[in-house]
């Protein structure tokens, strides 16, 4: 089986010798159906990177993943974990150096889509606790919700979709992923909160959070976290 | 260990759930019956897929259909993916599950296709004791799909009838005929698929898939694709029709993965599956 497996992968290689020979072309239908199935696979977990690169050149990139990164099982919807790193060293797409970041924005959405669910923290919850104990909780995100900071405007790239009349400000831009039914969305955070939304996701406690980041509002900040479903419970083990 | 108790799937027509349909099937799904699923679709955490086929699970009895477990496969079976399936089949507790009589698995990853295999006593062998496996974990009975296939093998000594029947008898498993994969295989490798379904351990046949095809016109000798990608071809319901007065009524599946229609296109074929199986 491996070099039906190398056979397989490498087009233009001799077929198995133990196929038949009467049968032997018919080979290629596999080589197709893997190539093909693969590439269907990667174009149905990056459309934005796809639509950035057009159509043939996507079928080229992947079927240069694919052949350099197999599945690593067969849960299809895990594929492409790779594709970030991946594009970061592929020569060809060097002059969109914001495609490893939509690659690893896109992936996100996708591992959202398919996170447990989780019943979102009820405001009143947070809005019952004294000051004191407020600044001392953490906040326990969603299995959906994800963060993603990139110096490049991904969101503005990946609302555009490839569509060239839109110019995108080539600025920073930080991405809060939610999913407050089964649909992830999308949320731009603002510039100045996106350190303090960064700090929250990475368990401090509110407090904490704030005082190192003096420029954000908190409040603002508990507002969309609160209103989209991020998160989930409190943590105040902190205070116990 | 194996259940004579389960329920089974009805004698009557399903379909490949899309989640696209799931809105139609819930409102109104005619003369679908009962709906098959992908396994490797639903080993997530959560979200949509999960909560759709909770749904559905109340509604319709349900066919877990492995596509990724390589039974035919040089190496032991994956034992993460085989936990994922019993994980699956318990909080579910489908009427049925099947796999293929293929491999998609080697050291180097997955390679989402359903790959032939020879049929020889050493492929026997393992083949077996891969299933015995799979039923051991399971705790249920499964059923073996018969492969579209393009090609064969100078190191087979059996046919493939011989090395299913083999199978069964050596497992105890049931068989998953598909009836669009035995017209793609007999057109493919020259051979006649009435006298396949005569030779087919028909006594062993839990269930039958029906599903489009397409030919690839460039090629000579004829090259049939199994594409599930449009209606089933009329020649495949003649073979239908025989196969039935072989195998009595059973649990008949319409597959269509790619380029999937409007619900009422399904609808349709399963309708027709309806009338051959009542003919």
């Amino acid at each position: 089986m491996t070099s039906f497996v190398s056979a397989l992968l490498h087009p233009g290689s001799a077929p198995p010798s133990d196929i038949s020979a009467a049968t032997r072309d018919r080979f290629d239908v596999y080589r197709n159906n893997v190539a093909v199935s693969l590439t269907e696979a990667l174009e149905t977990a990056f459309p934005v990177v796809r639509s950035l690169v057009g159509d043939t050149f996507f079928k080229a990139m992947a079927g240069v993943f694919l052949r350099c990164h197999l599945p690593g099982d067969p849960r299809l919807a895990l594929y492409g974990r790779e594709m970030p790193a991946f594009l970061e060293t592929f020569a060809p797409a060097k002059d969109l150096p914001y495609l490893p970041d939509i690659a690893r924005l896109e992936q996100a959405l996708r591992e959202s889509y398919h996170a447990a669910d989780a019943v979102p923290l009820d405001p009143a919850k947070l809005m019952a606790l004294t000051e004191e104990d407020l600044l001392e909780t953490s906040l326990i995100f969603a299995p959906a919700t994800r963060l993603r900071r990139s110096k490049w405007p991904i969101h503005s790239i990946c609302k555009a979709r490839g569509d060239t009349t839109l110019k995108p400000q080539m600025t920073a831009e930080t991405v809060l992923i939610t999913r407050p039914g089964y649909d992830p969305r999308m949320t731009l955070i603002a510039p100045k909160n996106a350190g303090l939304v960064d700090a929250l996701y990475r368990g401090q406690p509110l407090g904490q959070a704030a005082s190192t980041h003096p420029e954000a509002d908190l409040s603002d900040v508990l507002g969309i976290l609160l209103g989209q479903g991020a998160v989930t419970i409190l943590d105040r083990k902190a205070n116990e | 260990m194996l259940d004579t108790l389960r329920k089974t799937l009805p004698n009557q027509a399903g379909i490949g759930f899309k989640s696209q349909h799931f809105q139609d099937l819930l409102d109104d799904p005619g003369p679908v019956a009962w709906l098959e699923i992908h396994a490797e679709n639903y080993m997530g955490d959560g979200g949509r897929p999960l909560a759709q086929l909770r749904e559905l699970r109340a509604r319709f009895p349900i066919s877990v259909h492995g596509v990724g477990l390589s039974i035919g496969g040089e190496n032991p079976l994956d034992r993460d993916h085989l936990a994922r399936l019993k994980h699956l089949c318990t909080w579910l507790e489908p009427e049925s599950f099947s796999e293929h009589l293929a491999w998609s698995t080697h050291d180097t990853g997955y390679l989402n296709d359903l790959l032939p295999l020879p049929y020889n006593e050493e492929t026997l062998t393992r083949v077996a004791s891969h299933i015995d496996q799979v039923q051991e974990t399971l705790g249920r009975r499964m059923l073996l799909e018969n492969p579209s296939s393009y090609l064969s093998f100078d190191s087979s000594t059996l046919s493939e009838t011989e090395f299913l029947k083999e199978l069964t008898s050596r497992t105890g498993c049931g068989l998953l005929l598909d009836v669009n994969n035995v017209f793609i295989s007999a057109a493919n490798l020259e051979t006649e698929p009435q006298a396949y379904i005569d030779a087919f351990p028909t006594d062993s046949v839990g269930e039958i898939h029906l599903g489009g095809h397409d030919e690839d016109e460039a090629s000579t000798p004829r090259l049939l694709i199994d594409s599930h990608a449009k209606p089933v071809a009329d020649p495949v319901w003649d073979l239908l029709s025989y196969t039935l007065t072989q195998t009595g009524p059973a649990p008949l599946l319409i597959e269509w993965d790619t380029d999937v229609p409007p619900f009422a296109v399904l609808r349709n074929e399963a309708a027709r599956a309806e009338v051959a199986l009542t003919a």
